[in-house]
């Protein structure tokens, strides 16, 4: 089976976003003066193969700890789907 | 005749390109902060290298929204000679000024080094002073330099005489081998259809003395000067 | 509210025993919670230099030319002009996140330049890391190149030079030295002082948030243990806010209206308002309620040790805080004015309407000094017998050598420096490649010529002389492209303090160094010292890593490491002897490691200093490069490989004296440069070798398109130099 992992990887809540940060001044100037808060990120799909979707999730989860983010500074959320 | 350069916050080669122009090439040259929309009767308007805005969001994405760029497209329309140099150019595709996009280098990271141009259209009031075909040694130092354009958009672009630098060898070979970012059709820097307008990855300004290693940058900068002087309009593709 | 113990506060925050106490009879009561905050990121090994300080006394501080010691870096001052200059280390971030932790790296030591009033014109770095096959260590060193070139890249100062090493010593705990110059009319310079009373406070930069609270000066106190977990988060890198403060800085030193500056790096408030305070002989009262915060609900303690990068303290004549604070707006830059200079000598903190610091500037800035035993490391006299006998002579020596020229060690770093930005601001004349980089000075005739050294592996087997190498390389280094040594900046890093064996090494490193730089006459005027690089594979190599610059007096006649013409002869100067030991060639091909390092002579070294400063004024040269490690072999190598054009060579070792052949090509005798001249200046050079007592042997020619080494009828190696180009340059790209 395959399946497709979607990862979204944030900085953690009060580690510093200077991107963020920056495009939110830009909208600010472009006078989107509601806009509160912008917070970057990255974002991966990896398609793999796997037996159940458990596997994936778990291979996925593991993928995120070991290399998409850094626990020191990030944090990670993802879905796994089947892939056709 | 009068330079400007345009100061972005985040633009790092502003200084260098103002060197270039005043103590090098003793030209009567100005700097433009971003915020204000006065040109100051500049003939040439100069979009330095750098990181506007810490390339954040995407390179030239921020900085194309600053007061001094609506100047700048007025001045493009009533004929005025725009050069943007790396993040310049990476501006003025942002802007729409230029055709196309840049995409992050080939192998994935900054790279910093001498390559060779070879001269696609000595027509142009930015290179009236090469030859056709001429080689020139300068440097390349960005991320974001693979520039894009779909097949059939390439073919127009080229057609017209647009291509004004391609990436090559020391004997003016193009290929693969000679192609430092994997930009389509190693193109290294186009005009806009009038001519008026060029974008390049290539920094000239550091190309402008002996003792940095090479002066071919100084033929850039002197063929702006040349054509303003002759106002070359014929022959310049229209 | 609940009720904190401050004693128990102080211990968790790394106060020693005494230190609490220090503090009671200090302040005549007990401390407020900010307060043991304060004191603790102060008195802590990073800032307060605690077992290192009575020995940094014994750097020399004169030279040549004028010297400039100032409160964050130093410099000296030639033609009008103050060349300012320091190393950092940022090794324990790094380790932890190597991108960012190497980019705050960048972005502290530039702004430590900044603060002098200068203008930052180069950085450069010297990097250890495990070995590459590591791929933990080839993670870390792959993140610490992309956070340099990011950071560094972007905010404009071009990164031109270092070293990089791989040891397996470095596996657990990389180190990340980074060194900035800047440049500024002597009248210019400015100083981190707090004084003239009622003057403002003033904060600039990004704003406040809880970045590496505790980060880097905790960090840097202690060693790291397995449980990654309990880290505290380091800083984010914003170099675009770099670049404007840089910019918006400058501007307004430039006013007239800045009494003095200083980071906000390392321990933040706490440290740039007590010791501007106590530089000054001023007091500071500050209310925390004015600074420019990013996140909500911050305590005093909080704002006072946050380490948010991209910030300065200013203290700016009264009554012209708005023009200054202008500046910074124009550059979309936070500038509050905080606080004023008082005349109580307090350093007064407040917020929400209490006072919740009060503290006389100049205990806080009177840290402890202690000097714990220490004792030589049983494992110097195992290491240090080594026998040639016990080497055997490999049959191969060509496989050797190809063997050599794709350690990492010795390999190109083309991978690394094409990352970095090394030509923006236009002032670089030898581009990056060979150690030494060479920089214009726009307006001028003369140059500035900079160099990063250290062999650490030499420094294991015998810090004193390990030390002493480091400083007579860089210093040949210089002189080999024509410049005169002018200044050293050291960063020295190295294991726990507090245990006698690594106490040793520093000691005897700081003495090598110290020894040698009163030798050659050059000052010492800044530096850094890093303790506690340990982890749980030990301590790194002590690593007394220096930086060299050297003044080229006139620029138009320097000359490069590599190979220019087809044709020219090659000489070597200085005598190869038998010396094998600490040698990357033992590492590589026989896999010992061993020494003793090669002998040194201080006073030859000299004498060669000079003499080649005297070749290349009156244009003798073509090409002049020291030989170090990899030995003769692998330098004809980089000579002949790393210009713009790749060429062959063609020696014959026959006259350099009866050696075994591995020691010929491989062996790393100090004192020697190799160097590459048109044929009609060979008498002549000749001559003046024998004049200055040089030893001086022709060794063949630049020719061909193969590499041939041979010695008499003997060919020992003969690889096309195309081959060569192949496994030299490619070398770090396999692993990365």
């Amino acid at each position: 089976m395959k399946y497709c992992g979607k990862v979204v990887v944030t900085l953690k809540p009060g580690v510093f976003d200077p991107q963020g940060m920056t495009i939110k001044n830009a909208l600010h100037t472009l006078s989107y003066q509601e806009v509160e808060e912008v917070e970057t990120g990255k974002y991966f799909r990896i398609i793999l193969k796997a037996v159940t979707k458990e596997e994936a999730e778990r291979r996925v989860q593991e993928m995120c700890e070991r290399l998409l983010a850094n626990p020191v500074i990030e944090r990670y959320t993802f879905e796994v789907e089947e892939f056709r | 005749m009068r330079f400007g350069v345009v100061v972005f916050p985040g633009s790092n080669c502003d200084y260098d390109c103002f060197y270039a122009l005043r103590d090098v090439l003793g030209q009567d040259v100005v700097f433009l902060w971003h915020k204000n929309t006065d040109l100051q009767g500049c003939d040439c308007i100069i979009l330095p290298g750098g990181f506007s805005y810490g390339d954040y969001l995407r390179t030239g994405a921020i900085a194309r929204f600053s007061p001094i760029m609506e100047a700048v497209r007025d001045f493009v329309l009533q004929g005025g000679l725009v050069l943007g140099i790396c993040n310049g150019f990476q501006i003025l595709l942002e802007s729409g000024l230029l055709p196309g996009a840049l995409l992050p280098n080939r192998n994935g990271r900054f790279i910093c080094r001498y390559v060779y141009l070879r001269v696609e259209n000595a027509n142009t009031p930015f290179t009236c002073l090469c030859t056709p075909g001429e080689i020139l040694r300068i440097p390349i130092a960005h991320y974001q330099g693979n520039f894009f354009l779909p097949q059939d958009e390439l073919g127009i672009l080229t057609e017209r005489g647009q291509v004004v630098f391609r990436y090559c060898g020391p004997q003016g070979e193009v290929s693969e081998a000679y192609n430092p970012n994997g930009s389509v059709g190693n193109v290294a820097g186009i005009a806009s259809s009038d001519f008026r307008v060029m974008g390049m990855m290539p920094h000239p300004e550091r190309a402008c003395e002996e003792i940095l290693g090479s002066v071919d940058g100084r033929k850039i900068f002197l063929s702006i000067v040349a054509w303003l002087e002759e106002k070359r309009y014929a022959g310049c593709g229209s | 509210m609940q009720v904190v113990d401050p004693e128990r506060v102080a211990r968790e925050l790394g106060l020693r025993k005494g230190e609490y106490e220090r503090i009671l009879s200090v302040l005549g009561r007990a401390p407020t919670l900010t307060e043991v905050a304060m004191f603790s990121v102060e008195w802590s090994e990073h800032c307060g230099y605690l077992h290192s300080k009575q020995w940094l006394e014994f750097l020399p501080r004169e030279g040549r030319f004028e010297v400039l010691v100032g409160e964050d870096a130093g410099g000296i001052v030639y033609d009008g002009l103050a060349i300012v200059f320091k190393m950092e280390s940022h090794n324990h971030p790094s380790q932890i996140e190597p991108k960012q932790g190497a980019a705050t790296g960048i972005g502290g030591i530039i702004r430590d330049i900044l603060g002098s009033g200068a203008r930052p014109i180069a950085c450069l770095d010297s990097l250890h890391f495990g070995p590459l096959d590591d791929p933990r260590s080839c993670y870390v060193a792959k993140g610490v190149v992309e956070g340099i070139a990011w950071y560094g890249n972007c905010v404009g100062v071009p990164t031109v030079a270092g070293e990089v090493w791989f040891y397996p010593a470095f596996r657990g705990n990389c180190l990340v030295n980074v060194m900035c110059i800047g440049i500024a009319p002597r009248g210019r310079l400015a100083r981190a002082v707090a004084k003239g009373v009622g003057n403002a406070i003033m904060y600039v930069g990004n704003k406040t948030g809880r970045d590496g609270i505790g980060g880097c000066s905790i960090l840097a106190s202690q060693e790291f243990g397995e449980n990654e977990e309990k880290r505290p988060s380091v800083q984010i890198g914003d170099p675009f806010a770099e670049k404007c403060l840089i910019e918006a800085t400058l501007e307004a030193l430039a006013t007239g209206y800045i009494v003095g500056i200083k980071d906000m790096g390392a321990a933040g408030l706490t440290c740039s308002s007590s010791e501007m305070a106590a530089a000054g002989e001023s007091g500071i009262d500050i209310n925390l309620d004015h600074v420019p915060v990013r996140e909500e609900g911050m305590e005093a303690w909080e704002i006072m040790m946050s380490e948010s990068q991209e910030r300065m303290l200013l203290c700016v004549l009264k009554e012209h805080e708005e023009e200054v604070r202008n500046i910074f707006k124009k550059w979309g830059l936070e500038a509050e004015v905080i606080g004023r200079v008082t005349d109580t000598g307090r350093v007064t903190i407040r917020y929400r309407g209490e006072v919740v610091a009060d503290i006389p500037a100049k205990e806080l800035v009177r840290p402890p000094v202690y000097v714990p035993p220490r004792e030589r490391p049983t494992y110097l006299d195992r290491i240090n017998d080594l026998s040639l006998d016990n080497v055997p002579l490999p049959e191969d020596l060509e496989s050797a050598f190809r063997q050599l020229l794709s350690s990492p060690n010795l390999a190109s770093k083309r991978w690394i420096f094409e990352q970095y930005d090394h030509m923006v601001q236009t002032n670089t004349v030898i581009l990056p490649g060979k150690g030494t980089v060479v920089l214009r000075v726009k307006g001028k005739h003369w140059g500035i010529a900079v160099t990063t050294d250290c062999n650490p592996f030499y420094c294991f087997l015998d810090p004193y002389r390990g030390a002493q190498i480091a400083v007579a390389e860089a210093a040949r280094n210089l002189a080999s492209c024509g410049a005169q040594p002018a200044g050293v900046t050291d960063c020295l890093n190295f294991g726990n303090p507090e245990k006698p064996d690594r106490y040793w090494q520093f000691t005897e490193a700081v003495l090598g160094l110290s020894d040698a730089c009163r030798f050659f006459g050059i000052p010492v005027v800044s530096g850094n010292v890093s303790f506690y690089n340990e982890s749980p594979f030990g301590a790194v190599y002590p690593t007394p890593t220096i930086g060299m610059v050297g003044i080229v007096e006139e620029i138009d006649k320097v000359v490069g490491g590599h190979f220019v013409k087809e044709g020219s002869i090659i000489v070597l100067f200085g005598e190869t002897k038998e010396e094998i030991g600490g040698s990357e060639y033992l590492r590589v091909v026989h896999g010992i490691e061993a020494g003793p390092p090669p002998s040194l002579d201080l006073s030859f070294e000299k004498r060669l200093q000079e003499f080649l400063i005297s070749c290349v004024r009156d244009r003798l040269f073509l090409s002049a490069c020291d030989v170090s490690e990899g030995g003769i072999a692998i330098t004809l190598a980089e000579a002949a490989l790393s210009g713009d054009k790749i060429f062959g060579v063609d020696v014959d070792f026959a006259s350099c004296g009866d050696l075994r052949e591995d020691v010929l090509l491989f062996g790393e005798s100090c004192g020697r440069v190799l160097v590459s001249l048109e044929e009609e200046k060979l008498q002549v050079l000749m001559d003046r070798a024998k004049h200055w007592g040089i030893p001086c042997v022709v060794l063949g020619k630049v020719q061909g398109e193969h590499i041939v080494l041979r010695k008499g009828k003997k060919t020992l190696v003969r690889l096309p130099v195309s081959q060569a180009f192949e496994i030299w340059e490619g070398a770090i790209a396999r692993y990365v």
